[in-house]
């Protein structure tokens, strides 16, 4: 296999992989957040043992996306050099204010929020679970608007440099501001995070929902509940809601993308109608099984019933991305995020009547609801980034000037050898399920073990506050370490 | 600003978030070298882990951080290094990932079994990593095969041989002294003995690699020293380098261990100038021809970047020096277990 295959998979493999973690920290930091901020208010028992069970999913959670987003920031300049070379003014500096502004402030304060809980007082480690959740989303504003930036590149122009006597282009920033907030970032930013948000709610509803199921940690499983099910309601239709202002985006700015999501081959003068599911067949330009509405496209994307979309067929040959996969993948996010809404909107009227602990199919649906919303999130990304092949970057319009773009191929490193790049992959398919695996038997192992039942943890408090005493007046500090934390292992 | 000074003003920047990256997770890979060696049982293998549990993942910000500043400054650099250390680096991130992943799920499941893997998984991808990068600096120092346009022509083998072997097993064993005399301050009873049992051959073993790679860099690297010859005033690097080497059994014997800890991490400091210092104005030197080098003004980003750049730097790097004193503060002391331990 070519290097460029290669290469891809590579990226798409690891950026999948790291992918299931950061929205899962997000989602999950913001459900942590509104715990605590319930047990600073109330001072109950049961919603500080809640924040402190949530705190251990979430640290676990979080190693795995410290650990796996290291090699995505290195990723660029070892299989994309010449990507790097090109983009670097722009897009490292994005990148350097990720680790500045969001990756300090998470990782500083996630110590507080794991380790704290009997160092610092209850206001300051409110304020450290909030930094956290800010710190991760704020990384992910930092990683969409330079991804944005590939998708829809604005307020730069292109050098030529001599490059030891040959002319090699770069991208060069005029305007950061309209770099960082370029035509599509703030409403990719928004619908990227809201699933986030989204899978953080199912997450802990799934969670809890167990718990019902099994008749256990009652008081705090309900609690949970009351947050994490109006949460995800609420998450999921706004997230159908910026996804269709994204959505309406495109035409402008990636039209050949609208084109593969929707399998739209050729342009009419008629109303384009709206595929619910079906089988592209980019070669016969057909869709085989495919059920339409008509018009609904040209309303979706007009606002106007009558209006065509332009097709597949204004886009020059050689600029046409693949059809089959942005095709299934939009529709299945799409489909998972129907799901959804109604799964949450079920759910949360059955828990306004107070029956929601007794529908147990409800309880299963659930239950397995994070499995639609991971789905989701991985398959709008798919969507997003095999929609704009051929291009790393794409081509746009600065001051009605047409500015180079680069086309994936050509952002290859040119020292790295195909043998190299299936090695790394080699190597990180055997790490990666490895940690896929373990990951997977310690949050069940956590989950299965549950939270601590609040009178428990009063006990816990009122021997440590013993053994600490005890400690400042000289009697043997360390004694009570093994015992107690083996219980906690 | 004028584009020479801003372009000076990131390098010496960048020198800063490696120093700071070399000092802090120096000490907690050290302690990942370290632990098999020092903690006899469970318990103590779990108070050397977590003397670093609350800081580890900060510490290695700084080399993200560092990554993502080259990228934005000097974007050339960045893709070359990257490229040519292709092999070497998918290394180092499978052991920064093991290392992660080892710390956090070693105390999840009661099995000393599973405890063991974890533990011998923390010990070999620390002592990689710590070696890796000494291997990465060795080459960058000495040089390597870059060709035109960039494009590097060697290989991992090409990589390694004896010198940065060399450099890899001082910065393994600075390391590992850095991280013992940080374990010394955190811990106390027997497995602050232990520890201490362990600073004196530490020392004495990395006192003999620096010796040895500091003639070796005179005879290997003769470009390393002309900045030296030409500037007498940085002199005043090696000095303080050895005067730091120096001072760490002086203050040891002093039983002032903070001191001697401040002393190592300024040998690391002056490690990191002295690096800057040999390579500068090159980024990385080609041993093929000079004209194929990446150098600072060949793979800088734009004069706006730069200047943008500076800008984010100057409100960033306070809050991030104000919150790493912070948590430093809040775990400060002895080293104690507690349900929220690994």
């Amino acid at each position: 296999m070519d290097v460029e295959i290669l290469s891809r998979l590579q990226f798409a493999g690891t950026i999948m992989f790291h992918y299931l973690f950061p929205p899962l920290s997000i989602g999950l930091g913001l459900q942590l957040f509104l715990c605590e901020l319930a047990f600073y208010r109330t001072r109950n028992p049961a919603w500080e043992a809640a924040a402190r069970f949530w705190t251990r999913v979430f640290a676990v959670n979080f190693a795995m996306g410290v650990a796996t987003g290291i090699v995505m920031e290195f990723e660029f300049g070892t299989n994309w050099a010449a990507y790097s070379r090109f983009v670097g003014d722009v897009f490292g500096s994005a990148l350097a204010a990720e680790g500045i502004f969001a990756f300090f402030l998470e990782s500083g304060f996630l110590a507080v929020l794991v380790f704290g809980w009997d160092r610092v007082g209850p206001k300051m480690h409110l304020f450290s679970t909030l930094m956290v959740f800010l710190g991760s989303a704020f990384s992910a504003v930092w990683i969409v608007v330079a991804n944005s930036w590939q998708q829809t590149p604005a307020g730069y122009h292109i050098v030529w440099h001599d490059v030891q006597g040959e002319q090699m282009p770069r991208a060069e920033v005029t305007d950061f501001w309209a770099m960082v907030f370029n035509p599509s970032s703030v409403d990719r930013l928004t619908h990227t995070l809201i699933g986030a948000l989204v899978l953080g709610a199912f997450f802990v509803a799934s969670v809890c929902s167990f718990y019902l199921l099994r008749g256990r940690h009652d008081a705090v499983a309900r609690r949970c509940l009351s947050i994490a099910l109006p949460t995800a309601l609420l998450f999921t239709i706004l997230a159908g809601a910026t996804g269709h202002d994204s959505a309406q985006k495109l035409v402008e700015t990636q039209p050949a993308k609208l084109a593969a999501i929707e399998a739209h081959f050729e342009t009419t003068d008629q109303p384009t109608g709206l595929y619910l599911f079906g089988w592209p067949d980019a070669a016969n330009k057909k869709v085989h099984f495919g059920v339409q509405i008509p018009r609904l496209l040209s309303l979706m994307v007009y606002n106007d019933p009558t209006r065509p979309v332009p097709g597949m067929d204004r886009i020059p040959e050689d600029a046409r991305p693949p059809i089959w996969l942005p095709f299934q993948t939009f529709h299945l996010m799409v489909g998972m995020g129907t799901l959804m809404i109604v799964v949450a909107g079920m759910a949360c009227w059955s828990w306004y009547r107070g029956t929601y602990g007794e529908r147990r199919w409800l309880l299963w649906a659930v239950v397995v609801m994070p499995l639609a919303a991971m789905t989701a999130n991985q398959a709008g990304w798919i969507t997003a980034e095999v929609g704009r092949q051929p291009w790393i970057v794409y081509p746009s319009v600065q001051n009605g000037v047409e500015m180079m773009g680069m086309r994936t191929a050509d952002g290859l490193s040119e020292s790295v050898t195909a043998e190299q790049v299936l090695s790394s992959i080699i190597l990180f398919g055997i790490i990666y399920s490895l940690l896929f695996a373990v990951w997977i038997f310690v949050l069940n192992q956590k989950i299965q073990h549950g939270p601590d039942s609040p009178e428990e943890l009063t006990e816990y408090k009122r021997r440590h506050k013993d053994e600490s005493m005890s400690e400042s007046i000289g009697h043997g500090g360390t004694a009570y370490g093994g015992s107690l934390m083996d219980k906690e292992t | 600003m004028n584009y020479e000074l801003l372009t000076f003003i990131w390098f010496v920047l960048l020198s800063a978030l490696l120093c700071g990256y070399a000092i802090l997770d120096g000490f907690d890979l050290g302690v990942g070298i370290l632990h098999p060696f020092i903690a006899k049982d469970d318990r103590q293998r779990r108070l050397v882990m977590n003397s670093i549990g609350p800081l580890w993942d900060g510490n290695e910000v700084w080399l993200v951080t560092f990554g993502g500043a080259l990228f934005a400054a000097f974007p050339v650099a960045y893709a070359t290094v990257f490229s040519s250390f292709y092999t070497a680096f998918f290394l180092l991130l499978t052991c920064l990932i093991g290392r992660a992943v080892s710390l956090e799920f070693r105390s999840k499941v009661q099995s000393p079994r599973w405890r063991k893997t974890w533990d011998f998984g923390f010990f070999a991808s620390s002592l990689t990593a710590a070696a890796l990068l000494g291997i990465a600096g060795g080459n960058v120092m000495a040089g390597m095969e870059l060709g035109p346009r960039y494009v590097y022509q060697g290989n991992l083998l090409s990589q390694i041989y004896w010198y940065p072997l060399l450099i890899g097993a001082l910065t393994v064993s600075l390391f590992a002294m850095h991280g013992a005399i940080y374990l010394y301050l955190k811990t106390e009873d027997e497995l602050q003995d232990r520890v201490q049992r362990a600073i004196h051959p530490l020392f004495l073993t990395f006192a003999g690699l620096y010796v040895s790679a500091t003639l070796a860099t005179w005879w290997h690297v003769p470009h390393a020293t002309e900045n030296i010859a030409n500037f007498p005033i940085l002199w005043i690097v090696p000095i303080l380098n050895a005067l730091a080497v120096l001072n760490i059994p002086r203050a040891m014997h002093l039983k002032r261990p903070s001191y001697a800890f401040f002393s190592s991490a300024m040998v690391i400091l002056a490690f990191a100038s002295l690096f800057s210092v040999a390579i500068f104005p090159n980024l990385m030197l080609s041993t093929i021809d000079p004209a194929y080098s990446v150098t600072l003004e060949n793979s800088r980003s734009s004069q706006a970047t730069l200047g943008t750049m500076l800008i984010i730097a100057a409100i960033g790097i306070p809050c991030v020096l104000s919150y790493t004193v912070i948590i430093y503060w809040i775990f400060r002391g002895k080293v104690k277990l507690d349900p929220h331990s690994y």
